[in-house]
């Protein structure tokens, strides 16, 4: 059941990220062209999907198992780190360069375009080349 | 800045990003679990991640929404901004900073700030912050 529930939702963000334009980097980037003529599109996005998952969330807060029963599985991590500030600054950096971020690349990634197979690639590498780091820090 | 009103979509926008968050909604109440897409596809790097199948499935629906897209309409078109060099090196990046900073548009922009995370709230800001000033300086600064 928790499967089945897992893959509508994943149906319905995919659907939602086409719908809502964020798939084509070029809207993307005319968003984050604040400089420039501005797309202001992607903030409706986050004021619609901010606005809809607010309750949903609040009232996971107050729960200790999911409705169909499993942990509530919420971050528990408070700290405001170098970690935390430098991924972000380094991640934002390569979505302003090709105005893909990793939701979008996986909704399109069956449209056959060559460039979306590529950035998920080096995408995947970078995830692969994090946790080499790591695993030999902990070393 | 100017407004760019010919490129502004506001409502498909918004009815889009309502989607958005109500598949996070009902994948954080029915599954107890954070939808974000970089946090995700991590797992299933890992060999021995817990409730893999269960991200797996929901990765698997991201990936064939478009297969149900294609059922009422065309899919949108995808304009790229840069070629293969490019693209190598956001996808780098973007898979590198995802891991550091914990998430990305998903996970801490919608998931996070959702929930009122302090600390998704400051990723989300980071990279905004970041993607501006890198669209600044590739359009403005390097192109003139």
């Amino acid at each position: 059941m928790r499967k089945l529930t897992s893959f509508a939702a994943g149906l319905l963000f995919g659907l939602g990220l086409l719908l809502s334009g964020m798939a084509n980097p070029a809207k993307v980037i005319g968003f984050l062209d604040l400089f420039g003529a501005w797309d202001p599109s992607l903030a409706m996005v986050m004021v619609g999907a901010i606005g809809t998952a607010l309750v949903p969330f609040s009232l996971a807060k107050g729960r200790q198992r999911s409705l169909l029963d499993a942990p509530m599985q919420l971050p528990s991590k408070r700290e405001l780190d170098g970690r935390l500030i430098g991924g972000s600054l380094i991640f934002g950096i390569g979505w302003g360069i090709a105005g893909i971020c990793p939701g979008p690349a996986i909704a399109v990634l069956l449209s056959g375009h060559w460039q979306v197979l590529l950035f998920v690639l080096a995408m995947l590498g970078g995830m692969l080349l994090f946790s080499a780091l790591e695993s030999r820090r902990a070393c | 800045m100017t407004i760019d009103w010919g490129n502004f979509t506001p409502w498909t926008a918004l009815a889009g990003g309502v989607l958005i968050g109500a598949a996070a909604g009902l994948f954080v109440l029915l599954n107890g679990r954070i939808a974000g897409i970089s946090g995700l596809l991590a797992s299933l790097l890992e060999r021995d991640a817990e409730g893999r199948g269960e991200k797996l499935v929901f990765i698997l629906g991201v990936l064939l929404a478009p297969l149900l897209w294609v059922s009422f309409t065309f899919l949108p078109a995808l304009e790229f901004q840069s070629g293969w060099l490019g693209l190598g090196v956001a996808g780098l990046l973007v898979g590198i900073g995802t891991r550091y900073g914990s998430g990305c548009t998903s996970g801490h922009g919608v998931c996070g700030i959702s929930r009122l995370s302090p600390r998704s709230i400051v990723a989300t800001l980071t990279f905004m912050a970041a993607g501006f000033a890198t669209v600044f300086v590739l359009r403005h600064l390097l192109r003139g």
